[in-house]
């Protein structure tokens, strides 16, 4: 299933977009909605697995068990992470071979810098999601979740609604979202051939709050509790 | 009330867990109330009392997973949830704490690479609590007792010198409560110290000291023949609901 939905739902979108109209000159769409769905497809995916995993961890008691044992908190979350990046990996390298081979995705940049965000983007799932299984008590309430934290992120970063016409205030939300940046990294990766500064500043960007989010998750991994 | 544990300390003998002053809030409620007694090395003690009474509280108390409002509790002479005192440790959970959807093996092995103790020493833990025959079943088939005693296994795996066991004989056939006191009995023999809480009366016997609880307090420190000898009555069930009869009377009515 992690394997194969993404490329079969990208399969999917080329299937939609074939008979489109397009404008002579202009970027097919099916490039524009396939890049996101790339970038996208991790964050959802890393973060519903994470934050359901954590939280059953949490809810069966395993998670206060471990914390008895030597472990330390950071080798716990860099398991974590390491764990279901590689899945991430799997994933998006599945995902990436499909579009850019089978189905004629065409970038200016190159397909590895887009493979690159993809992981970067699933890290970030992953430190979200284990941040946030720490304020739901069942499985049911982790998954309320994802519309909470992920729903306004593709909303505010560019996709819907090109980001320059958002009213000021919603700009300002919207700048403080990783998932801005982190499409923002990879239009930018599909108009130019060599990574450019934005490119690089916002791959930083993503990287900052995927750390960030692992450490806001550490520090809810408590040894004692009330 | 006088104490095997007591005359063990006063001869030399080492202590292995020592609270004083305890006092744990959870919630709004006082679970346990200005608790003080001392354990000591190479003992089984029993926890007993009603259910509700504090016993989970004060075993997550001597491994280190409850906040504590005030008083000291010192564990092998460190206090308390120490960085080292977690290869030293072991504690079993009421409700199994395992993966079930890990085989048995993968869940001793994890913990065993947890304290860093080996796959070797998950195939003899896995041994000693008689679980050979389902090394490879998945966790979520199997029995209550079955995955109760996996649970055991993952503490045993560390070769801890103090096993902590809230409840766990609940919900086993009288056979395997049998084998189990007898493996208690042989860690105790090797210098492991148990603390194994229950409120099934009949296995206080197999303990040299008893901690009778009610109401997050220290009814009485004593042992199975003292119980016996102070309350008159030959079976420990009377006997503790005397104890209890007795403090219930002793104690101040409640205001309000």
């Amino acid at each position: 299933m992690i394997l194969l939905v993404p490329s079969l739902v990208i399969t999917l979108l080329y299937f939609m977009f074939q008979d489109a109209p397009r404008p002579p000159g202009a970027p097919s769409p099916f490039n524009t909605a396939c890049l996101v769905m790339l970038g996208v497809f991790p964050l959802i995916v890393m973060f519903l697995i994470t934050s359901i995993t954590m939280q059953r961890e949490r809810v069966s008691g395993t998670l206060e068990r471990i914390l008895t044992t030597p472990l330390r908190r950071f080798d716990l979350l860099g398991a974590y992470g390491t764990a279901f990046s590689i899945a991430a990996a799997a994933q998006a390298t599945l995902a990436c071979l499909v579009s850019f081979w089978l189905l004629g995705l065409h970038t200016e940049g190159s397909p590895a810098l887009v493979f690159t965000i993809a992981i970067i983007n699933a890290v970030l799932g992953v430190g979200l999601g284990l941040l946030c299984s720490a304020f739901a008590r069942t499985e049911f309430q982790a998954v309320q979740f994802m519309p909470l934290v992920v729903a306004p992120q593709l909303l505010l970063c560019g996709i819907i609604v090109p980001r320059e016409v958002l009213p000021d205030w919603l700009q300002w939300l919207s700048n403080a979202m990783p998932a801005s940046y982190a499409l923002e990294a990879l239009q930018q990766v599909a108009a130019h051939p060599e990574p450019t500064f934005i490119a690089t500043r916002d791959i930083c960007v993503v990287i900052g709050f995927a750390v960030a989010a692992l450490a806001l998750a550490a520090a809810t991994l408590r040894r004692r509790t009330p | 009330m006088s104490s095997s544990t007591d005359e063990l300390i006063r001869r030399g003998g080492d202590v292995a867990v020592d609270i004083h002053g305890l006092r744990v809030v959870r919630g709004r409620r006082v679970a346990i109330d200005d608790l003080s007694v001392r354990v000591a090395r190479g003992t089984i003690t029993g926890l007993l009392g009603p259910s509700g009474c504090g016993k989970t509280t004060l075993m997550r108390c001597i491994v280190g997973t409850q906040l504590v409002a005030a008083g000291r509790v010192a564990v092998l002479g460190r206090p308390a949830g120490s960085a080292d005192l977690r290869h030293r440790v072991g504690y079993v959970t009421q409700d199994p704490t395992i993966y079930d959807d890990l085989r048995v093996i993968d869940n001793v092995r994890y913990f065993a690479a947890l304290y860093g103790t080996g796959a070797a020493a998950a195939d003899e833990a896995i041994v000693d609590v008689g679980l050979t025959d389902h090394r490879t079943a998945l966790c979520a088939n199997l029995s209550g007792g079955q995955r109760t005693r996996v649970s055991l296994a993952c503490a045993l795996v560390s070769h801890p010198e103090l096993l902590v066991l809230d409840e766990p004989t609940v919900g086993l056939d009288p056979v395997l409560r049998v084998d189990l006191w007898v493996k208690f009995d042989e860690l105790a023999r090797r210098g492991t110290t148990l603390i194994v809480s229950s409120h099934v009366m009949d296995e206080a016997d197999h303990c040299g000291d008893l901690l009778l609880m009610r109401d997050g307090r220290l009814l009485a420190h004593t042992t199975p023949a003292q119980l016996r000898k102070d309350s008159g009555c030959q079976s420990l069930e009377e006997a503790f609901l005397s104890v209890i009869r007795d403090s219930t009377a002793a104690r101040p009515a409640p205001a309000g």
